[in-house]
This record gives structure tokens, C-alpha cells and sequence, in this order.
């Protein structure tokens, strides 16, 4: 199908949901259906992965524009073949996801804690919104303060205010040597060591505790890498004893053992993030910390009380996401304030009047 | 709401002296650093905590009387810019650093702190907020969250918005909403992008949690001469392409070196077609290792000379005529027009030739000072008003620069703001739907148009009309603060 034809056809889409008031459930490679409210899923989808291809991408302006259906893996090859990333390492959890998913489920890997979100590294968006006019906002310059940020709002507001069309990213050089050092020490001692590598100026570029392991990822000039593996010591993990790579891309992905055992019946996978010097969290069942210990996922029974787990999240100066389990018990989401809440769903007015896209995907209220 | 009626209002909570309305005393707050435009509010008033914040914005509300948030009033584009009928509401008094958690890496301070004092409170722990606005010595942390404040240093270490974490915003409807928080993110939309930079329309922020980074062990700095202003703009592509991200990286042209060498005697080569600063931050290896790439890309994208700062001293001193730009462009011309826009740096060359074009076209000189690790353009237009017809002349020759970003790619503003300033522009840069779309979400917030006016945002009606005001020679305000 020619392009125009293509984009004619989401317009004419969203123009008639609108229309009918027959609620949409906007889907790129469905890589991401596992994530949030389920209601919204068993709506008629607007099929967003046929909007596809890289638009713009001029590697020493570090900024790269594609349609939200490209798949990201061709956009990171892209990048890749230049020397270049997306800073923000985004989770695929499965091969055929979406740049359109990326950005609406916000979410990021690894580097996150030192490099930056997804949210960080947006620049501009076009996007549909409910009424099915195409708006775009930000643009393909790293600074501009013309308008309100809203392209950064797209990033996490699960499709709720509009159907991405494009996204213009800011992207980074990948690091000239990456090394993974392993450190043997218990959940305290690792909290402590995470948070002295994010107070000094060290290239770290991910952190892992798991099983009395601590992981640590040194990224940049060899000189740097070398440096601060002396400062803090441990070993390094050679490639090809424990796959490196694939350490991290495991972490990322969800395909870590400690993520699989998440996902198995009578199991919850909770994602809880927290201010990064949190004390070791006293919840049932097992855990594994990222991001220099501002988050923390725990596998734990389906049946332990949510309730806890948020109240332990939100002591922590955080929120608690059921990432998987039972979300029929319990929102998807951390539930907000009053106050919050009303400014969410008068945004939600605003962008999307019929309240046809996403509805209750990110919260039951909108 | 009366003037009168207000006034009695404000002084059933607030002390004497926090109530100002005699027009002696409302004078300094009839401008910001744009003083091109001003307007004497109705009433002036100086809370010191978030608590009477709140009984502000109650009676305001009430009384349906604008308010407009003022941090330093060191803005530029007019978006502290009083209402007339409307109530200034200066945060300058809540100023306290409230918390540094070295161990989070975090601040929390009040909107009035000034940008520089978290740094130097923060030095004692070997950290510091990284984004470094040039007049962060007198700008406030709530005015740069206003305004999504850069600096030198943002193509490395990001904008405001990349170096907070947290915001407590009072509505003027009267709710205290927590956005952002202590973890990494939060649940829901990102309104802490939402906020930043939303120059006061939304919200009045009384609480910020900034990031705070460990200070960089070592700093270095190039000076690359180009007897071609292309050449340089190459440079900067190869020195990004070859994978590197410099801490900071700055162009002149040739006639702004010429009018800071002037001023400054920074030892500037007076023949160089253009001045290219280079720096370099972090660990000492790492730092000497990418000194010496910067070097050899410079010289092979065809610098004619490259010098390295010997010690601080020298670095500071390198860095000084750049950051006199804007002084200096007040020194050699009796007024000038300084304009903002970012474009995507492969247009550079172009965009030069084309301001150059029209340069000649007007009869104007322009110095360009240019942010070009991140394509944020500053052309100083040079006029003199006393004569006939030259204001009018940088008006329009303004105005066309602004079209060029604008068509190349870029934006109207990369760090100043929209506020009064840019309003006309902004009908260039977005069309109906998205100006309509961004009314959406100021009434998501302030149903009313309570908060700040007429500012950032232009209404349908406005349009219709394009044009732009002046900076004039000794108009601004805070005339000892380095802009850059």
C-alpha cells in the first residue's frame, strides 16, 4: 500500500472511532500486550505496524526520526552500523517491537540510571491525536522550548492522548570498550556500592544485584574503563564464560531466569521503582536490583497482598507496577492522588474528547 | 476583586512589608531582563512560605485576578512580564536550600534558590547541578524550570528538564500536586516534562528535587581557528561523528572575535574566519585521550590553529571572550537585536550564508555566536535606533533569520522561552490545531487563565500579525551578568 494511503487509512480510523464513540486498542507489534490494564485489548485494534520506516536520520546531528511501526530492532541496527544507539536501551521483550511501543510504554533498560530515559531522549513527536488531526510538536534539535513539552508526554502515556506517527529521538556514539566487572556481596554491602559508583564521576553504564552478585557495566575510552575497574575492583566477566552481552540483554528482555520464574502461573513480577538508597526491601519472595538500587523487581506469590507491595514502594519515595500476575485483583499502575488523577483525566479530555483511544489501559478512570 | 479589596485580603496573612502596591514600590517588577516591555502589575506580593503561596492563589482565584510567577526576573523573552490587572507573585524569598542528599545525589530547594548557590552548597560533597544558564548567578532554580534552562554544557549533561526529579506545584484551583519523585520515574504522565519549561502557565512550583552529578575529576579545553566558517561547521559534524560528545562546544564568527577581542583580550586570532571551543570533562585519562582525537579532527577538518588551555587560568580565560559575546555586541553597536533559534547544525553553513545574504540586503551587521554542539543559534543583529528606519530594518531582518530556523528544521527558541517576546513567531512554528491543542492543556490546569496570561502561547486572533521587539543598548537589566 502507498504511504499516503496508509496514513489515510489511521486517520479515516480514529476520524470514525471517534465518530461511532467505538473505542480503539492502538497495536504496533502487540511485543507490549502483556503491559498495563488488559481491558483495553479485547477492543477492535488500530493496527499502527504498517506506518513504518526510518525518516531522517543524519548520524552527526545525532538525532534520528522514524514512523512509530518501525520495528526497533531495524532501528537499532541502523544506528548501530553508525556507531551510534538509543542511549536508553530500550526492552524489546520480543523481537518484532515497535519504536511506536517503545516510546508509549516508556520504558527503559539498563543504562537508564546513567544515561537517561526514553522520556530524555524524545525530541519530537507526530502523532494523531483523538480527533484524528495530525499535530506535531518539539522538533529535530536538541533545544527548543517553543510550546509545551508534549512530545515528552507521550513517552509512558500508553497511547491514552494520541497514536504516535513519528518520533524524532536523540541518540548517543556507542561507548568505544564496554567491560562487565562481578562482585561478590550481599544485598546491603551492594546497595552501598552502587550508590558510591553513581557519587563519583566513574563510566558506569548499568548495575545488577542478584543472587550475591553484584554486576557492574564500565562504558566509554578504554583509558576510563580501565581506571575505574581498578578503583573498584571485582572481575571482569569475560564473554565468553558467562556471555557478557548476554547478561545484559537478559536483564533487559526479561529472559533472565529471575524474570522466566515471574512470569510462571502463581507468580507476580512486580516492578518497584524507588529512591536509589532504599534499604534492602523486606517483601516476600525474591529480588533482583537494577539501576544503581532505584529499581528493584521482585518475584513474588500471586496472591501477596498488592497493597503491601505499593505501601512498601511508596515508603520508598516510589510506586510498585504489576508487570505480571494477577491483574484482575489489582491496577496495573500505581494509583494517584486525587489531585493527580484530575489533571490526568482533564489532559485525557483534552487530547482524546471521545475517549477512544486506550481507554483504561493506563488507569480504569480514563 | 478590586485593587483595594485584594490588598486587604493579602494583609489579613501576609506581613506589611510582603504587600507592595504604591507604584514606587511595584517599579522594579515592571520588567524582567527584557525591559523592552513594561507593565506595573496592580500589586506586588512576597510570600515566604508555601503556605501563603496557597492563600495567594485562594484569593486570586477567588477574585478571579491574574497571577504572574516571577523568580529573578532574569528572563529574556518577557515571560515574567506583570499583568496589569494582575498580581505579581514574586517566589524570590523562598530560597532555601532545603535537604542535599549526597548519597542520592539529590537537592531539594525552593524555587527562589539561585541556580549557582545549589552548586556551590553542593561542593562540598565533590557534586553539582550540572545545567549552567549564563546568568546562573542570579537566576532562579523555579525560573529555570520555567523556562527549561540550558547552558554550555547541555549537549552532555541535558536541560532542566533532564536534571530534576521532583516538583510540588500548587494549582491556582487550589491542589498541591507531587509530580516526578525520589525514584527514577513516576506512575502516570510525565507532567515533570509537562512543567518544565512551561514558562508559568500551568502551575506555581514551590518545591524542586534536582539531580546532582559528581563534580568531573578533570576539564580541558581546545581553541580551534578556521579561516572558513563552513570548515568549522564540519569540524563539529566530525568531532559528533567520530563518537564523541564534548562537554561543551562553542562558535564565534568572525566579527563577534573581532568585538570580544576587543573588550576581552581573550588573545582570540583576529584573522580566523571562526573560533571553535572545544571542552572536554572527566576522568584524567579519559579526558587526555579524547583531548588529543578532539586535536587531530580539528586539524584534519582543516583548523589553521589549535590550542589547548595550559591551566585553568587559561581556559577560563578562552571561555571569557565567548561568554562576552552579548556585552560586546553591546560595546560595538549602539543597540543590538539578539534572536534564539536552533537549527540542525548541517544547515549551518547555510544558515550563515543566508543570515549574511541578508545582512547586506538590510545594511546590517549580525554577529553569530552559535551553541554548536547543539545547534542553539544567537544572532546579534546590529542597529542603532536613532536612525530613522533601522529599528524597523532589524525587525524585519529578525524576523526572516527566524523563518530560516524555523524552515531548516529548527525552532524559534532554544532556551530563552516564548514568553511576550516570541509570540508572533510562535504562529509561524505551530499551526491552528497545535496552538489550539497547547490552550488544551494550559486549561487542563488553569481552566481560568488565571496563571500568566497572554504569554507563551498565542491566541487565534494574534495570528494574524507578525512582528518582534528589540533588545536595546543599556535596556537590559542586569547588564554585569555574562549572556551567553
Amino acid at each position: 500500500m502507498q504511504d499516503q494511503a496508509i496514513l489515510d487509512q489511521l486517520i479515516q480510523a480514529v476520524t470514525a472511532a471517534a465518530e461511532h464513540k467505538q473505542a480503539l486498542c492502538i497495536r504496533g507489534s502487540g511485543s507490549k500486550d502483556f503491559y498495563g490494564n488488559p481491558q483495553a485489548l479485547q477492543l477492535p485494534a488500530l493496527n499502527t505496524a504498517t506506518w513504518q520506516g526510518i525518516v531522517d536520520y543524519e548520524p552527526s546531528e545525532l538525532v534520528v526520526t522514524a514512523r512509530a511501526g518501525t520495528p526497533l530492532a531495524e532501528l537499532e541496527k541502523l544506528l548501530h552500523d553508525h556507531g551510534q544507539m538509543l542511549a536508553f536501551e530500550p526492552p524489546y521483550f520480543n523481537a518484532s517491537a515497535t519504536l511506536g511501543g517503545c516510546i508509549a510504554a516508556g520504558l527503559s533498560g539498563p543504562r537508564r540510571a546513567y544515561t537517561g530515559a526514553v522520556r530524555d531522549y524524545v525530541l519530537g513527536i507526530k502523532l494523531l491525536d483523538g480527533q484524528g488531526r495530525i499535530l506535531s510538536f518539539g522538533g529535530r534539535v536538541m533545544k527548543n522550548v517553543a510550546g509545551y513539552d508534549v512530545s515528552r508526554l507521550m513517552a509512558g502515556a500508553m497511547g491514552t492522548l494520541g497514536v504516535l506517527l513519528e518520533v524524532s529521538l536523540k541518540v548517543l556514539p556507542r561507548p568505544a570498550v564496554e567491560r562487565t566487572l562481578c562482585i561478590q556481596t550481599d544485598m546491603l554491602q551492594a546497595i552501598e556500592t552502587m550508590r558510591r559508583c553513581a557519587a563519583e564521576p566513574l563510566p558506569v553504564s548499568a548495575t545488577c544485584f542478584h543472587e550475591n552478585q553484584l554486576y557492574v557495566r564500565l562504558s566509554g575510552a578504554e583509558s576510563a574503563v580501565r581506571t575505574a575497574h581498578a578503583r573498584l575492583g571485582g572481575d571482569q566477566i569475560k564473554d565468553k564464560e558467562s556471555h557478557e552481552e548476554n547478561l545484559w540483554e537478559s536483564i533487559r528482555n526479561h529472559t533472565h531466569p529471575f524474570f522466566q520464574q515471574g512470569k510462571l502461573n502463581g507468580k507476580s513480577l512486580w516492578r518497584l521503582s524507588v529512591k536509589s538508597t532504599t534499604s534492602p526491601l523486606s517483601l516476600p519472595g525474591e529480588q533482583l536490583i537494577e539501576w544503581g538500587g532505584a529499581l528493584r523487581w521482585l518475584v513474588t506469590d500471586k496472591d501477596t497482598d498488592a497493597a503491601v507491595i505499593r505501601t512498601h514502594a511508596a515508603d520508598a519515595g516510589g510506586h510498585a507496577t504489576l508487570f505480571h500476575g494477577n491483574k484482575t485483583i489489582t491496577p496495573v499502575f500505581h494509583p494517584l492522588s486525587p489531585a493527580l488523577l484530575k489533571i490526568h483525566q482533564r489532559l485525557k479530555q483534552q487530547f482524546d474528547p471521545t475517549g477512544i483511544l486506550n481507554p483504561q489501559r493506563l488507569y480504569t478512570e480514563f | 476583586m478590586n485593587r483595594k479589596q485584594l490588598i486587604t485580603a493579602f494583609l489579613k496573612f501576609l506581613p506589611e512589608e510582603a504587600v507592595l502596591y504604591e507604584v514606587e514600590d511595584l517599579r522594579p517588577y515592571e520588567c524582567d531582563a527584557l525591559s523592552a516591555y513594561r507593565q506595573l502589575p496592580m500589586i506586588v506580593v512576597l510570600p515566604r512560605t508555601e503556605a501563603e503561596i496557597a492563600t495567594i492563589l485562594q484569593v486570586c482565584h477567588a477574585g478571579q485576578v491574574p497571577v504572574v510567577a516571577r523568580g529573578s526576573g532574569t528572563g529574556l523573552a518577557g515571560g515574567a512580564l506583570p499583568h496589569a490587572e494582575g498580581v505579581l507573585l514574586s517566589l524570590a524569598r523562598l530560597n532555601r536550600i532545603l535537604d542535599i542528599d549526597p548519597a542520592a545525589c539529590s537537592a531539594r530547594v525552593q524555587p527562589g534558590v539561585r541556580n549557582l548557590a545549589i552548586s556551590e552548597a553542593a561542593a562540598s560533597y565533590g557534586m553539582y547541578y550540572a545545567p549552567d544558564p549564563s546568568s546562573q548567578i542570579a537566576c532562579s532554580i523555579g525560573g529555570n524550570v520555567a523556562e527549561n534552562s540550558g547552558g554550555v554544557h547541555c549537549l552532555k549533561y541535558g536541560l532542566t528538564v533532564h536534571n530534576i526529579l521532583r516538583l510540588r506545584v500548587l494549582t491556582i484551583e487550589g491542589d498541591v500536586l507531587e509530580i516526578g519523585a525520589d525514584a527514577l520515574d513516576s506512575p502516570g504522565f510525565d507532567l515533570l516534562a509537562l512543567m518544565t519549561g512551561s514558562e508559568g502557565m500551568l502551575g506555581i512550583v514551590t518545591e524542586i528535587t534536582v539531580k546532582l552529578l559528581p563534580k568531573p575529576e578533570t576539564v580541558k579545553l581546545v581553541m580551534a581557528v578556521f579561516d572558513d566558517i563552513s570548515k568549522a561547521g564540519d569540524a563539529v559534524a566530525n568531532v559528533i561523528q567520530a563518537g564523541i560528545i564534548p562537554a561543551g562546544m562553542e562558535m564565534m564568527d568572525k566579527i563577534t572575535i573581532h568585538a570580544v577581542e576587543d573588550f576581552v583580550h581573550a588573545g582570540y586570532d583576529l584573522e580566523g574566519a571562526a573560533i571553535l571551543l572545544c571542552e572536554s570533562d572527566g576522568m584524567a585519562e579519559e579526558v587526555a585521550d579524547e583531548i588529543k582525537q578532539i586535536q587531530t579532527i580539528l586539524q584534519a577538518s582543516g583548523a589553521v590553529r589549535i590550542s589547548l588551555a595550559r591551566d585553568e587560568a587559561e581556559r577560563q580565560l578562552f571561555w571569557a571572550g565567548r561568554k562576552a559575546a552579548f556585552p560586546a555586541a553591546g560595546r560595538v553597536s549602539p543597540d543590538y537585536y539578539c534572536m534564539d533559534g536552533t537549527i540542525p547544525r548541517k544547515h549551518l553553513a547555510h544558515v550563515l550564508e543566508q543570515i549574511e545574504q541578508l545582512s547586506a540586503e538590510y545594511g546590517l551587521r549580525c554577529m553569530n555566536v552559535f551553541h554548536a554542539g547543539d545547534g542553539n543559534l544567537h544572532p546579534l543583529i546590529l542597529y542603532d535606533a536613532n536612525q530613522p528606519g533601522e529599528l524597523e530594518k532589524a525587525e524585519a531582518f529578525g524576523a526572516r533569520i527566524l523563518e530560516i530556523c524555523i524552515q531548516s528544521g529548527g525552532s524559534l527558541t532554544g532556551e530563552h522561552g516564548v514568553g511576550i517576546e516570541k509570540l508572533n513567531q510562535m504562529c509561524l512554528q505551530f499551526n491552528d490545531a497545535e496552538r489550539d491543542l497547547f490552550h488544551a492543556v494550559k486549561a487542563a490546569f488553569d481552566p481560568q487563565s488565571l496563571l500568566n496570561p497572554g504569554k507563551a502561547i498565542p491566541e487565534l486572533h494574534r495570528c494574524a500579525e507578525f512582528g518582534a521587539m528589540h533588545v536595546h543598548q543599556g535596556a537590559e537589566k542586569f547588564p554585569d551578568i555574562p549572556r551567553f
